[in-house]
C-alpha cells in the first residue's frame, strides 16, 4: 500500500486535509478544532476504517503543544498519523476522542497528567500516575518544568 | 412498609474494597478500587502510579544506548522484545543495516522470551484460579530458558542484550544445542500443561464466558497481543508489520473469536507452540558473521520522528522518538500494551463476581511496571 | 473372634477399677476425664504436627519440589519450629475489631473440632464416649465450627474477612446437607447411629462392599462434601488467598492464627476418620468371606493401624484434591451442591432403602 493511493482516498473524504512532508507514515497536520471530526470521518469511512488508535502522544514543542494520534485500519492495514497542534500554551485545550476510541480515555488522562492538556468532554479527566501519591504540582513533561528537589539537572 | 425500605436499602448498598496495591493476585502494585454488591462487581477503578518512575522523562536526558537499559524495566518479562523495539527504532533512524546473524539471534531470543513470559503467565493464571501446582510446573520449565539467557546475556531477567546496531556480545557457543534441547523437552512438556489445567472442568467453567469483549470493543480499547487475539482481533505486529525475520519464517497467528478468558488462555498456549515453530526454523541456520554493525561511538539521531512497533509478549509495544538531532531524544513515548489492556478492565469485570475479576485480571496478564512506566 | 486380642475394653476397665479402688467414684470419674483430656490434647497436637508436615511434603512431591528439609532429618521438626515461631509471634490487636468475638472465634473453631473427636472409636473399646447417637453428635458438634468462622469474619472489621466468612457460611450450611444425607445412606443399611455398633456390624465386610453401588455413591458424595466442609481446596473459597488475601483469618496472627490452622487439619482428620469408620469399617480388619487363613493374618494387624491406615489414605486423597484442582467460584459451588449432589443423594437414599428392603446387600 503506497502512501499516494492512501492520500487520495483520504482526500476523497477529507478534502481539506493537509499533509506533512513524507515520513515513516503518512502524516496529517490539523488544528485542534478538527480532531473529532477527522477521527470520526476516518473511522466511519468504508474505504479507510481507521478504527485502531494504537498510540496517542503528547508533545511540548517550543511554540505549541501537539497531540499525535497514530491510527491503524485493522481491515486494510493502513497507518496514518494525525498531529493536532494546540498553539495556546497558557491554557491548552483539545476535544477528547475517548468516545470514538475508548483506549484514548487512559491515554488522554496520561497526557493531561504529564502535559496539562485539558481534554474537553473527557468522562473522567483525573491525573493517572502522579496523583495522590506524589502531591505533584505542575506537569513534569513540559519543557519549562522545574523541580529542584527531585530532578538533578546535568 | 418499613420492611420494604429496609430491604430496599440493604439491596442497594454497595461497598468498595481496595484490591491492592498489596494483594496476592494483582501481580505487582496495581490498585483496583472495586465496588461490590454482595459478590457482584459493579465497578472497577484502577488507580495507577505506585511504580511510576518517569522512564519517558528520564529518557529525555539519556543517550540511546542508555535508554535500552530502561526499556528492560518496563515489561520485565519481555525485556528482549522491548530492547528490540528501541534498537530497531534507532537503527531505522540511522538507516543502519544490522548483520543477518543479529537478526537471527534477535528473533530467536524474542521468541524464547515470549515462551518464558507465557510460561510465567500460565503459572500465575493457575495460581489466580487456585491451582497452586501450576506455578511450580511453569517455573520449572521457565528455568531452562533463563539458563539459556544467562549463558549468552549474562543475566536472567533484565538482559539489555541488544544495543543499537547489534548485540552486546556474541551468543554462547553452546547456545544452539541448549535451545534445541529445550525445544525438544518443551514439546514433550507443553501437553502436560493442558492435562493439568486446560482440560480441567473447574478451570473451563471458571473462564468460559467470563470477561467477554467483542472484536469491535477490543479494537476500540486498543486490546493487543493475546488478549486482543482472543477476541478475534488480528493484531499480531509480527504478521502485519513484520520486523527482524518474521516475514521469512512460517508461523500462524493464533486467533480465537470467543473473547472470553478461556480464549485468551488458549491463544497464549497456542502461541507457545508457534514460538517453538519459529525457533526451530531459525536455530540451525544462524549465519556466521559479526554480532554487531559498526556504530559511531556517539549515536545522534537525525532530526525527525521515528516509530517502531513490535509484538511483545503481552501485545503491541511501540517506541516513538522525536529527535532534535542531539544525542538524547527530545521526546520519547513508550506505547505499552498493558496500559491499553488494563483500560478495559471495568468493561470486562462488570457484573461478574469478585472471583471472576481475578480470573479476568489473570487472563489479561498484566505487568504493572509496564503500565506505570 | 480373633481380633479380641486387641480388645481395649479390659484395659480401660482395669484403669477404671484401679482408680475406683483408691478414691471415691466421683473423683475417679473426674480423674478419668482429666486423663482423657490430656491424652487428647497430646493426640491433637501430634496429629496437627504430623498432618502439617505431611501436607507440606505431599504438596512438594506433587509440585516437583523437595519441601521442608532443613530442620532435622527430612525436615521432620519443621512444623515444631513453625509452631514455636507462631507461639512467639505478636498478637496484633485490631483497633476497630469487636474484641470479645474476635478473641472468641478461634476457640469456638478449635473446640468444635476437639469435641467431635471424642466420639470416634479408635479401636475396640478405645473411645472416650460411646454415644448411642454418635454420628448425630459428630455432625452437630463439627458444624459448630462455622459459627467460629462467621464470628472471625464479622468481628475482624475487614471486608475481605467478611466476604470469606459469608462464603464459608453459605458453603458449610449447604454441604452439611450432603454430608448428613450420605452418612444417612450408610445408616439405612446398618440401622444404627452408634459408632461402635456401626464398626461391629462391618466385621464380615466393610460397608462400601456390603452396600455396593449406593454405598460407593454415598462415599464419593461424602468425600466431596467433606472436603467442602473443611474449607479445603478446591473448595477453599473462605480463604481463597488469590481473591481475599486470607479470607476470614486475614487479621489473625500468632497463636490465634495457629488455632485456625490447626483446626483445619484437625477437621480434615475428623472427616477422614468418619469416612473410614462408616464406609471402610473403622478399625475392622479386611476380611474376605470364609478365607480363614487370610482373615486370621489380617486379624493380627492391630486395629489402631487399620483405623489410622484408612484415615491416612482418605487424607491423602483430600490433599491430592487440593494440590491439583483450581478453586471453584461461589455460585458454582452452590450449584454443585443444590443441583447435583443433593438430588443424587436423595435418590441414592431411596436406592439404598430399596436394596435393604429387598435384601440385595451382602
Amino acid at each position: 500500500m503506497n502512501n499516494e493511493v492512501l492520500k487520495e482516498k483520504i482526500l476523497a473524504v477529507l478534502p481539506k486535509a493537509e499533509f506533512a512532508p513524507a515520513g515513516q507514515w503518512l502524516t496529517i497536520t490539523l488544528p485542534k478544532e478538527r480532531i473529532r471530526s477527522y477521527c470520526q470521518t476516518l473511522k466511519d469511512s468504508p474505504e479507510l476504517r481507521f478504527d485502531f488508535l494504537f498510540c496517542q502522544t503528547g508533545l511540548d514543542l517550543a511554540d505549541q503543544f501537539q497531540v499525535i494520534y497514530h491510527l491503524e485500519s485493522t481491515e486494510f492495514r493502513y497507518v496514518i498519523v494525525l498531529k493536532a497542534s494546540i498553539p495556546n500554551k497558557e491554557n491548552p485545550e483539545i476535544d477528547t476522542v475517548s468516545d470514538i476510541y475508548r483506549t484514548a480515555e487512559f491515554h488522554e488522562r496520561e497526557i493531561y497528567d504529564f502535559f496539562g492538556i485539558h481534554f474537553k468532554q473527557h468522562p473522567d479527566l483525573r491525573r493517572i500516575f502522579l496523583d495522590e501519591i506524589s502531591d505533584m504540582i505542575g506537569h513534569p513533561f513540559r519543557k519549562d518544568y522545574k523541580d529542584e528537589v527531585n530532578i538533578i539537572e546535568r | 412498609m418499613i420492611e420494604d425500605t429496609v430491604i430496599g436499602s440493604i439491596e442497594q448498598q454497595e461497598y468498595t474494597i481496595n484490591m491492592g496495591p498489596q494483594h496476592p493476585s494483582t501481580h505487582g502494585v496495581l490498585r483496583l478500587v472495586v465496588s461490590l454488591k454482595g459478590e457482584i462487581v459493579t465497578q472497577v477503578k484502577p488507580h495507577l502510579g505506585y511504580i511510576h518512575r518517569g522512564i519517558e522523562k528520564m529518557s529525555e536526558s539519556m543517550t540511546y544506548p542508555q535508554i535500552v537499559h530502561l526499556t528492560d524495566r518496563l515489561d520485565y518479562l519481555s525485556a528482549h522484545i522491548n530492547n528490540h523495539a528501541l534498537c530497531l527504532a534507532v537503527e531505522n533512524a540511522l538507516q543502519v543495516e544490522v548483520p543477518e546473524r543479529v537478526k537471527y539471534i534477535r528473533t530467536i531470543m524474542d521468541e524464547l522470551n515470549r515462551i518464558a513470559s507465557h510460561q510465567l503467565w500460565w503459572c500465575s493464571f493457575g495460581m489466580d484460579l487456585g491451582a497452586l501446582t501450576c506455578f511450580f510446573y511453569g517455573l520449572r520449565d521457565r528455568e531452562y530458558i533463563l539458563d539459556i539467557f544467562e549463558e549468552s546475556c549474562g543475566s536472567r531477567l533484565l538482559h539489555s542484550y541488544y544495543t543499537p546496531g547489534g548485540l552486546m556480545k556474541d551468543i554462547h557457543p553452546g547456545f544452539q544445542k541448549r535451545v534445541k534441547d529445550f525445544i525438544k523437552y518443551f514439546r514433550k512438556v507443553l501437553p502436560e500443561y493442558d492435562q493439568l489445567l486446560t482440560g480441567n472442568v473447574i478451570m473451563q467453567e471458571r473462564t468460559r464466558g467470563i470477561g467477554n469483549i467483542t472484536k469491535e470493543e477490543a479494537i476500540s480499547y486498543g486490546f493487543t497481543g493475546p488478549s486482543g487475539r482472543g477476541s478475534g482481533f488480528a493484531c499480531d505486529v509480527r504478521k502485519h508489520h513484520p520486523y527482524a525475520l518474521y516475514d521469512k519464517v512460517d508461523f500462524q497467528e493464533v486467533l480465537y473469536h470467543e473473547g472470553d478468558s478461556l480464549a485468551r488462555y488458549q491463544v497464549r498456549i497456542g502461541e507457545m507452540w508457534e514460538s517453538m515453530k519459529i525457533i526451530e526454523q531459525l536455530i540451525d541456520n544462524i549465519p556466521e558473521g559479526d554480532y554487531s554493525a559498526k556504530m559511531k561511538a556517539v549515536i545522534k539521531l537525525p532530526e525527525g520522528e521515528y516509530y517502531q512497533r513490535v509484538e511483545a509478549a503481552r501485545g503491541e509495544f511501540g517506541v516513538y522518538i522525536l529527535s532534535d538531532g542531539g544525542k538524547t531524544p527530545y521526546r520519547l513515548k513508550l506505547r505499552s500494551p498493558n496500559f491499553s489492556n488494563l483500560s478495559a478492565i471495568d468493561l470486562l469485570a462488570r457484573n461478574f463476581k469478585i472471583a471472576d475479576l481475578i480470573a479476568i485480571g489473570g487472563s489479561l496478564d498484566l505487568v504493572i511496571p509496564d503500565i506505570d512506566r | 473372634m480373633a481380633f479380641n486380642i486387641y480388645d481395649f475394653t479390659s484395659f480401660t476397665e482395669w484403669i477404671d477399677q484401679g482408680l475406683r479402688s483408691v478414691m471415691s467414684p466421683a473423683w475417679a470419674v473426674i480423674t478419668e476425664l482429666a486423663i482423657i483430656g490430656i491424652v487428647f490434647l497430646v493426640f491433637y497436637a501430634l496429629i496437627g504436627l504430623i498432618l502439617v508436615y505431611a501436607e507440606r511434603k505431599i504438596c512438594a512431591f506433587i509440585q516437583c519440589r523437595i519441601g521442608p528439609n532443613r530442620v532435622g532429618p527430612y525436615g521432620i521438626f519443621q512444623t515444631i519450629a513453625d509452631f514455636i515461631k507462631l507461639l512467639m509471634k505478636e498478637l496484633i490487636h485490631i483497633n476497630k475489631a469487636d474484641k470479645l468475638l474476635f478473641n472468641l472465634a478461634p476457640f469456638i473453631v478449635i473446640i468444635a473440632s476437639f469435641m467431635a473427636l471424642s466420639a470416634i472409636p479408635f479401636a475396640k473399646g478405645l473411645h472416650p464416649v460411646n454415644l448411642n447417637i454418635g454420628i448425630f453428635f459428630i455432625l452437630a458438634v463439627s458444624s459448630m465450627g462455622v459459627v467460629g468462622i462467621l464470628l472471625a469474619g464479622w468481628s475482624s472489621n475487614n471486608k475481605y474477612s467478611l466476604i470469606g466468612a459469608m462464603r464459608s457460611g453459605a458453603q458449610i450450611v449447604s454441604y452439611e446437607l450432603s454430608v448428613g444425607l450420605s452418612i444417612l445412606t450408610a445408616c439405612v443399611l446398618i440401622g444404627s447411629l452408634q459408632l461402635s455398633v456401626i464398626v461391629e456390624s462391618q466385621a464380615d465386610g466393610w460397608l462400601i462392599f456390603k452396600g455396593h453401588i449406593p454405598a460407593v455413591i454415598a462415599f464419593v458424595i461424602y468425600l466431596i462434601a467433606a472436603t467442602a466442609e473443611t474449607n479445603r481446596g478446591p473448595f477453599d473459597l473462605a480463604e481463597a488467598e488469590s481473591e481475599l488475601t486470607a479470607g476470614f483469618h486475614t487479621e489473625y496472627s500468632g497463636i490465634k492464627f495457629a488455632f485456625f490452622f490447626l483446626a483445619e487439619y484437625m477437621n480434615m482428620f475428623l472427616v477422614a476418620a468418619i469416612a473410614a469408620t462408616i464406609f471402610w469399617g473403622g478399625w475392622m480388619p479386611f476380611h474376605i468371606g470364609n478365607w480363614e487363613g487370610f482373615n486370621r493374618v489380617m486379624d493380627f494387624i492391630p486395629p489402631i493401624i487399620w483405623f489410622f491406615g484408612k484415615t491416612v489414605v482418605i487424607i491423602l486423597i483430600m490433599m491430592w484434591f487440593k494440590w491439583t484442582f483450581p478453586r471453584l467460584r461461589i455460585d458454582q459451588l452452590l450449584t454443585l451442591e443444590w443441583k447435583y449432589l443433593l438430588p443424587i443423594n436423595l435418590i441414592n437414599i431411596l436406592l439404598m432403602a430399596l436394596i435393604v428392603l429387598l435384601g440385595w446387600h451382602f
